[in-house]
């Protein structure tokens, strides 16, 4: 598939916003169970919400640019029954919304205990709410992922790990946004973060890893015997119907050499696993821990350009059958 | 229920290129607004089309044989372009079975073009919408035209009636009849999408002889050589079957 940057920019920059606004609410549970010092509602969590909402708004943004005719856009939310890409837009309203509910809860400090569980967790308006945008949280990530997954005859993306590989990507980079924000406000909680960030990126890499390996002997159900319905071994187009090529010349294939393929895929493989990692791992133990957990971020977040760009690459449309020579 | 479809015949099918002039002239001049070019007359030449002949070459040389092999939508029975539509913009009716665009809903998302296994939707550059055949749904039914142009402008292009339209879910309709004797197939009828448009195979007519056809096993006048001649006392197939 051709790889368009709205839709890369897209799911990479709400990834981040989903990741980072649950990387705040499990703080808070940490601190509510006294696991972690608790955090200032106004400086630390409402802050950190607006960064969430800034990208996520970023990404709503980018995916405008997709749209042929973006101001009709309000018409996608109506078949939600069939469609992914109806549920998300949908998911993603509500979950803009409890964010920024969240964001507000916090800063108004509606963090009055209104119940306490088994009678040591107070839970407060806030926590309330910050688990409805979670739920909401994990609903958008499925319905991002099965936007892709869903079409069986993209058997690359036609795949648990596409799910999986969004959820893990995005949490991994928003959690390393999270370290980098607490050392910039100079949070206590940076060490937190940045283990979490470090966990979810070894789990990331091992699941983006299977799924390489899947796709990589992925035998294709399509061929031009089935596509033309001609039993012979040997078969060549001679002509496609166009000389200069189409709409699907255009939109299915990535036109990238096989150089330029590795290369990407070397670039994402070591900026979104080892070098965070590295420099994760340092700013946890104390070394420089703003501009190593900043760089970590960037650094990731340029690496997941790349992943999402490849995942694009890596995935055969069927229809290219039809387009293999021009004349 | 009906399901209107087309049915390629790849036995007559000539590569003109008729059914692909006549379908863009027809679907450019229609209340839907044009089918949009680029560069026409110039160098890259790029624009929309509902319908293309594309050519294969089948096996090694001198062994090959081309087969022109029109495209277009195939009007699938389950097509898997219409659940993913967020907009409700692409349908398939009810009545017919024709699967439409509408372009006042769509919002060029592109999504449902991924969906479809065969490439068979286009985006228009300029209106920014997703554009497909309509089996000139436009056309088909249209009091105004005598009956015998209710069909759709590539049907009634093909100078060899490689391109026949009709109701498949009709048993005794010509097409269902074409599709049931001469072997109509659907395309890559591995994903289940089911195409109400069938292809016809390249067909040969061919007898079969065996080696002993070209003997005669039987030599009622016993008069060539090759069969050393039977004692007069033995009985031949021939006596045998006048006894009778
Ligand atoms: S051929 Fe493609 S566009 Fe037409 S109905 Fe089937 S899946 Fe949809
Ligand atoms: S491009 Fe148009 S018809 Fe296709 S899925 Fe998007 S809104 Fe629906
Ligand atoms: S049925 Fe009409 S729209 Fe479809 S290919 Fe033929 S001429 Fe074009």
């Amino acid at each position: 598939m051709h790889p368009a940057f709205s839709v890369i920019f897209l799911t990479t920059l709400i990834g981040v916003g989903q990741g980072l606004f649950l990387a705040l609410y499990s703080g808070q549970i940490y601190s509510m169970m006294n696991l972690l010092p608790g955090q200032d509602s106004q400086s630390f969590y409402a802050i950190g919400t607006l960064l969430a909402l800034l990208f996520l708004a970023a990404g709503l943004v980018a995916s405008f640019f997709h749209l042929g005719r973006p101001m009709r856009g309000w018409r996608s939310i109506s078949q939600w029954r069939t469609s992914w890409l109806s549920r998300e837009i949908i998911v993603l309203g509500i979950t803009l919304f409890l964010i920024l509910l969240y964001g507000v809860a916090h800063y108004l400090a509606w963090t009055q205990p209104i119940l306490i569980l088994g009678e040591t967790y107070p839970i407060d308006l806030s926590l309330a709410i910050g688990t409805l945008a979670m739920f909401s949280t994990f609903a958008l990530f499925i319905s991002t992922g099965m936007i892709y997954a869903c079409i069986k005859f993209l058997q690359e993306w036609h795949s648990p790990f596409t799910v999986i590989n969004f959820i893990l990507f995005g949490a991994a980079s928003g959690f390393t946004l999270a370290a980098a924000f607490s050392a910039v406000i100079g949070s206590d909680v940076v060490v937190f973060y940045a283990t979490w960030a470090i966990l979810l990126t070894f789990a990331a890499f091992f699941t983006r890893t299977a799924s390489l390996i899947r796709n990589s002997n992925l035998k294709p159900k399509s061929n031009l015997q089935t596509a033309i319905g001609v039993r012979h071994t040997v078969i060549a187009q001679k002509a496609q119907g166009a000389m200069c090529g189409s709409f699907n010349t255009r939109e299915f294939f990535h036109g990238s050499s096989l150089s330029k393929l590795k290369i990407v895929k070397t670039i994402f493989l070591i900026f979104v696993f080892p070098i965070p990692i590295g420099l994760l791992l340092a700013a946890a133990y104390g070394f420089f821990p703003i501009e190593f957990s900043i760089m970590a971020f960037i650094i990731q977040y340029l690496g997941l350009i790349a992943e999402r760009w490849y995942f694009f690459t890596e995935a055969k449309h069927p229809q290219n059958l039809y387009y293999q020579s021009v004349s | 229920m009906k399901q209107l479809a087309l049915i390629i015949d790849l036995n007559v099918c000539v590569g003109c290129h008729a059914c692909v002039t006549s379908c863009k002239e027809w679907n450019t001049s229609g209340w839907a607004g044009p089918l949009s070019d680029f560069n026409p007359y110039n160098t890259d030449p790029t624009g929309t089309f509902f319908n293309r002949v594309q050519t294969f070459e089948i096996g090694t040389f001198p062994n090959t044989e081309t087969v022109h092999f029109p495209k277009s939508c195939l009007h699938c029975e389950e097509p898997p372009c219409v659940p993913v539509c967020p907009t409700g913009a692409s349908y398939k009716r009810e009545e017919d079975g024709i699967v439409l665009v509408d372009y006042d809903k769509c919002i060029g998302c592109k999504y449902c073009s991924w969906a479809c296994p065969y490439g068979a939707r286009e985006v228009d550059q300029q209106q920014k919408v997703m554009k497909k055949c309509t089996l000139c749904v436009d056309r088909i039914y249209d009091q105004t035209l005598p009956e015998s142009e209710r069909k759709p402008a590539c049907v009634l292009a093909c100078p060899t009636n490689a391109r026949l339209f009709g109701d498949v879910h009709d048993s005794d309709s010509e097409v269902s009849q074409l599709i049931r004797e001469n072997g109509g197939y659907q395309l890559m009828p591995e994903w289940g999408t089911n195409p109400a448009n069938h292809y016809l195979p390249r067909r040969k007519t061919r007898l079969k002889i065996h080696e002993d056809e070209l003997q005669r096993s039987d030599n009622p006048l016993k008069k060539e050589g090759v069969l050393p001649e039977p004692p007069k006392e033995q009985q031949t197939l021939d006596d045998i079957y006048m006894s009778w």
